[in-house]
């Protein structure tokens, strides 16, 4: 009995993991990642950046969250680029070359256009869940 | 006591001295970076820290697994799988040590050692998975609770540990939402996982003590389990609550998590049972150590349900409450579990009452520093939250400069950590060193059961 209940929960387990891996994402505002942004992305863990900072508010404090950094205002490509080129007094200069440098912003830029990081109070319901659009 | 036991433990307990080792100095690293970019960076002295941490929890969990394992399954079946399971998990350990030195990364947070250390890493764990299945197959009837605790543990981290590593087909890189929602998806399973065999442990143990075997029996032992079950599988959603990801994901994991509102119901309702029995075993240095386990889960419990809220979670993701919540986890409940593991496996009791009022003043002050530690960060947590999503404060160094000095308080009483915790370890270390424990011959009838380990505390506390 108590092991044909964990057969069934392992069974619902199996279900909804292969739901999770094709319906998780449907609204696919980003398009497939390019092989620059594939290089930047892989960059981005050769060099540890997401022990310093977010993406989606996942990573280390010591920087800010980049979720959006591309789209936002005052800041973008170019300002990115500057901060990973020379680095600041926080973060250590990795002594990236152009290309390396122009591949980690792409994929950034590729990681804003997948959504917004901060929800807005207006998408909390009553229930106290969220009701993101996509 | 078999030289790969000793081995394995004398690891783990290495392991977790390094841990508070690499912690207080990735805490400089963070507070002082203009000092320590040359020498040890922060991206550097965190990997360390964090690895530290998890292989101490991991090693530590499967080390009371493979040293309880000759109690409750005593076929020798398996038992060369064990052996090879302890050198490569070791050496796989050590191989993302020296990767670290040498400032190579490339895996993804938590893991990050090349990915190539993965297979090492798997490898072994399939060694204890034959080590531990292989007799437990042979097990005729109605198996106790942590015998199935600890086989949920070790099948669900080698489940979760393949899914951790599903980034590496490219399929699953083609969406950076899927990619993501997969990834803490397996984070998530993969506590559960630990968790499951540490409180297998903490039980088996607390059978032990008691002497009644019908606490890994009862009814409502095995409906918390499938409730454990069923949140290690489907509640690891509040990772991913702002990820703009399928709703339902939310939805599901919203109310599985408000489940965990029964586990805290039944610790209210236990709680008079609980302190009775406290103080009726308070002199054992292992039941101690439950006990403070069991306050830590209370006061992670709070804070894991308000954080499960969507709207609470809004504020909370992204802060140092969710450093709270992993760090009361890990010090406050895996760590303390383990620490009472050992304590009975290495038989602290029988110390001497110098050694054992040593172990006592650092237990309380791991209680004291943890507790002033974990209420830091919860501090510095509601700061950032307050000054990101009530004030809107969007300049990062803006947001950052009160949580500094929150954080510096919180690094003075990661010190204390250092030192309490860091004095247990090592008292542990030099016993695990050379230890031999009483052959059952030589031990008096009348201790001859699991229960006696009580009355031969109090004798040796009387004997001295």
């Amino acid at each position: 009995m108590r092991f044909g209940l964990w057969i069934l929960l392992f069974c619902a387990f199996i279900v909804y993991t292969w739901f999770v891996y094709a319906q998780c994402d449907t609204s696919c505002k980003a398009p497939h990642p390019s092989g620059k942004e594939l290089a930047g992305w892989q960059l981005w863990q050769s060099r540890n950046c997401q022990v310093c900072h977010q993406l989606y508010g996942l990573g280390g404090f010591m920087g800010p969250d980049l979720t959006n950094t591309a789209s936002e205002r005052g800041k973008g490509a170019r300002y990115m680029s500057g901060i990973i080129k020379y680095g600041t007094g926080r973060m250590p200069n990795f002594h990236l070359s152009d290309s390396e440098v122009n591949n980690l912003v792409s994929f950034l830029t590729w990681v804003d256009k997948s959504g917004k990081n901060r929800v807005p109070p207006e998408f909390v319901t009553w229930t106290g869940n969220y009701n993101i659009s996509n | 006591m078999q030289h790969h036991h000793r081995l394995y433990i004398v690891s783990s307990l290495i392991l977790l001295i390094a841990t508070l080792v690499f912690g207080m100095l990735a805490s400089w690293a963070f507070l002082y970076p203009l000092t320590y970019n040359s020498i040890f960076p922060f991206y550097q002295a965190r990997p360390f820290h964090v690895s530290a941490a998890l292989f101490w929890i991991i090693t530590g969990a499967t080390a009371c697994i493979l040293f309880f394992k000759k109690e409750v399954l005593p076929s020798p079946s398996g038992a060369l799988a064990g052996k090879v399971f302890v050198y490569t998990w070791l050496a796989s350990i050590l191989a993302v040590f020296v990767c670290y030195s040498f400032r190579l990364f490339g895996g993804r947070e938590y893991w990050e050692f090349p990915p190539v250390l993965c297979l090492p890493i798997l490898v072994s764990w399939v060694f204890l998975a034959v080590s531990w299945f292989a007799p437990f197959a042979k097990v005729r009837g109605r198996k106790p609770l942590y015998m199935w605790m600890w086989s949920t543990g070790i099948f669900f981290f080698l489940l979760t540990f393949v899914e951790q590593n599903l980034w590496q087909i490219p399929w699953f890189r083609l969406s950076y939402l899927r990619e993501i929602t997969v990834q803490w998806k397996s984070n998530g399973a993969m506590v559960g996982a630990w968790n499951q065999m540490i409180y297998g442990t903490s039980l088996y143990l607390m059978v032990k003590i008691s002497g009644d075997e019908q606490m890994a029996r009862s009814r409502s032992a095995y409906f918390f389990y499938m409730l454990g079950l069923t949140n290690l599988m489907f509640n690891w959603g509040h990772h991913l609550y702002n990820v703009p990801a399928a709703a339902w994901i939310r939805d599901g994991a919203y109310l599985i998590s408000m489940t965990e509102w029964i586990f805290l119901i039944r610790m209210i309702h236990g709680f008079r049972t609980t302190l009775r029995e406290s103080k009726r075993l308070q002199h054992l240095i292992s039941y101690r150590f439950i006990i403070a386990a069991e306050f830590w889960v209370f006061m992670n419990l709070l804070l894991t349900l308000a954080m499960s809220i969507p709207a609470i979670n809004r504020y909370t993701h992204g802060t140092h409450i969710t450093v709270a919540h992993a760090m009361g986890a890990t010090i406050g409940i895996n760590s303390m579990i383990l620490l009472g593991a050992f304590s009975w496996i290495l038989e602290a009791d029988m110390l001497k009452i110098r050694i054992r009022k040593a172990i006592a003043v650092s237990y309380w002050g791991a209680q004291i520093s943890l507790a002033a530690f974990w209420l830091s960060l919860i501090a510095a947590g509601i700061v950032k939250a307050y000054r990101t999503t009530a004030l809107n404060i969007t300049s990062f160094q803006e947001v950052m400069a009160p949580v500094t000095s929150i954080l510096k308080v919180f690094n003075l009483l990661g010190v204390g950590l250092l030192i309490s915790l860091g004095t247990i370890a090592f008292i542990y270390l030099r016993r695990a060193l050379r230890f031999t424990p009483a052959p059952v011959a030589t031990i008096p009838a009348q201790h001859a059961s699991p229960k006696t380990r009580i009355v031969r505390a109090k004798e040796n506390e009387l004997a001295q």
